[in-house]
């Protein structure tokens, strides 16, 4: 918390700094968007294509299975050998579902 | 008594900023210098001796230069997204030890705390991205978005796999634990997996697609200016020093040293000075990367973390488990992980030649143009 803090107030500072010392000479043309050479469109924000969407999916559930991980690392070696397989068969089935996301093409960027 | 410990606590967390702060002044100094050197040219050399004092030459000017707001920007994501990309970079540092006794707190859970606040500085750089209001900022920060998840996967697996060797997310443990030999030797794979992703999840030049200037001119940062911009750079270079720390601290032993003649505070500073002389060796392997490797494009980019790097990390925690488990030497893993390196080499290459009909980028052969127009020209 206190470490945040710091980080923060240390940005913070630097804002301020820049402000205090750099010069303010705005214009018209200076704060448009920058584009090449000519002129930007009103509309600035452009269409997100799908496949960051999926790559997204994807990663959620791979960072699930990693949180479930986590924990098992610590006690498989202590634990009954349930314990082992089962997380072996549940990483054979996600390495299964990625499998089966390659095979669809999804893993190819187009 | 409380209030003390708050003023303590700011105290040393301040020295733990100032500390990265020089440090990234340095950087910033040695890449310029060595890139200059793989370059044959001679670098900075004229603000002070030899060049020295060009990095607070730098700082001053990106702290006296103009701060744009774009008229269309969406003014308060903007302004805060350095932050959000600076803060969760600099929480990190909470947890690392750079000594025996030389951290500002040593969690329990040190290894998972890194893990989860790390990917958090993907949400500023799709602020920045969103916040322009410019297209080049905006396919940036989705690229910055796409890149960082995927590589966070054997990133984050690469950990794990350290973490079932030494049994442990306590980092000071597994330093503890590499008394003998760094993990290194039993984790080839582990260390190729995490150095690899950690390129990418720092956007390091042969993964810096983001902010490749030839494609989308700087990404989410072309519309920054001065010392908005001079903190995405902070962030960046105080990133690439906390990646080859946590190389040192996980592979290569720590501040672990062959031996240890000394005792009570000299003991300290020899292993304090081991340790950061490990860190300057894969910064400078960082630094040499990225002056001879160019840029992947962003299909092989993704395409080489989800088909080679994440099966790769998911075997190797397989593997590790699995000897651990049935009680094998540990240098079955190092021999089967050598092995699987050059799998993973062999599945680059060959990926590398076979993939070019089905890639984003059309291909002209010369031999295909030549038969076209032989084709042409008897008919």
């Amino acid at each position: 918390m206190i470490v945040g803090f710091v980080g923060a107030l240390a940005v913070l500072l630097m804002f301020v700094a820049s402000k205090l010392l750099a010069p303010k000479r705005h214009s018209i043309l200076k704060n448009t968007p920058y584009e090449c050479g000519i002129p930007a469109s009103p509309y600035q924000w452009s269409q997100i294509q799908i496949r960051y969407y999926v790559f997204a999916i994807l990663f959620v559930i791979f960072d699930v299975e990693a949180v479930f991980l986590f924990p098992w690392a610590l006690v498989f070696l202590s634990a009954p050998p349930a314990v082992f397989y089962e997380m072996l068969i549940f990483i054979a089935i996600l390495l299964f579902g990625l499998a089966y996301a390659w095979r669809k093409g999804v893993l190819q960027w187009r | 008594m409380i209030l003390a410990d708050i003023i303590y606590l700011f105290l040393k967390a301040s020295l733990l900023l100032s500390f990265i702060l020089v440090v990234v002044l340095v950087l910033t100094l040695a890449e310029r210098k060595a890139l200059a050197r793989i370059q044959q040219r001679k670098g900075p050399n004229r603000v002070g001796f030899k060049g020295f004092l060009q990095p607070f030459a730098d700082a001053l000017k990106l702290l006296t230069k103009e701060d744009i707001l774009p008229s269309s920007a969406n003014k308060r994501i903007f302004w805060i997204a350095p932050l959000a990309v600076f803060l969760p970079g600099f929480l990190i540092w909470v947890t690392i030890p750079m000594a025996q006794e030389v951290v500002l707190s040593n969690l329990d859970m040190g290894l998972f705390y890194i893990t989860a606040i790390s990917v958090l500085s993907v949400m500023g750089l799709l602020m920045a991205g969103w916040g322009s209001a410019n297209k080049w900022a905006m396919i940036g920060g989705l690229r910055a978005a796409g890149q960082l998840i995927s590589y966070e996967i054997p990133f984050i697996m690469a950990i794990l796999s350290i973490a079932i060797l030494a049994q442990s997310f306590n980092l000071k443990e597994i330093v503890d634990d590499q008394g003998t030999w760094p993990f290194a030797l039993k984790q080839p794979l582990g260390l190729f997996i995490f150095l690899t992703a950690g390129l990418a999840e720092l956007g390091r030049t042969p993964f810096d697609i983001h902010h490749a200037e030839s494609e989308v001119v700087g990404g989410p940062f072309v519309e920054y200016s001065g010392a908005h911009w001079s903190v995405f750079y902070l962030a960046e270079y105080m990133n690439t020093f906390t990646v080859a720390v946590l190389t040192v601290i996980l592979f290569l032993g720590g501040w672990q040293s062959p031996a240890m003649p000394f005792t009570g505070t000299l003991q300290m500073i020899v292993s304090l000075i081991w340790f950061l002389s490990k860190t300057t060796l894969v910064i400078w392997l960082i630094f040499w990367i990225r002056g001879t490797y160019p840029r992947l494009r962003i299909d092989q980019l993704m395409s080489f973390g989800w088909k080679i790097l994440v099966p790769a990390s998911f075997i190797n925690i397989f593997l590790t488990a699995s000897v651990l488990y049935y009680g094998l030497g540990e240098w079955v893993i190092t021999i089967i992980s050598l092995l699987l390196i050059l799998a993973t080499f062999y599945f680059i290459r060959r990926g590398s030649l076979s993939k070019t009909k089905q890639d984003t980028v059309r291909v002209i052969r010369a031999d295909d143009i030549r038969a076209q127009l032989s084709s042409g020209a008897e008919g």
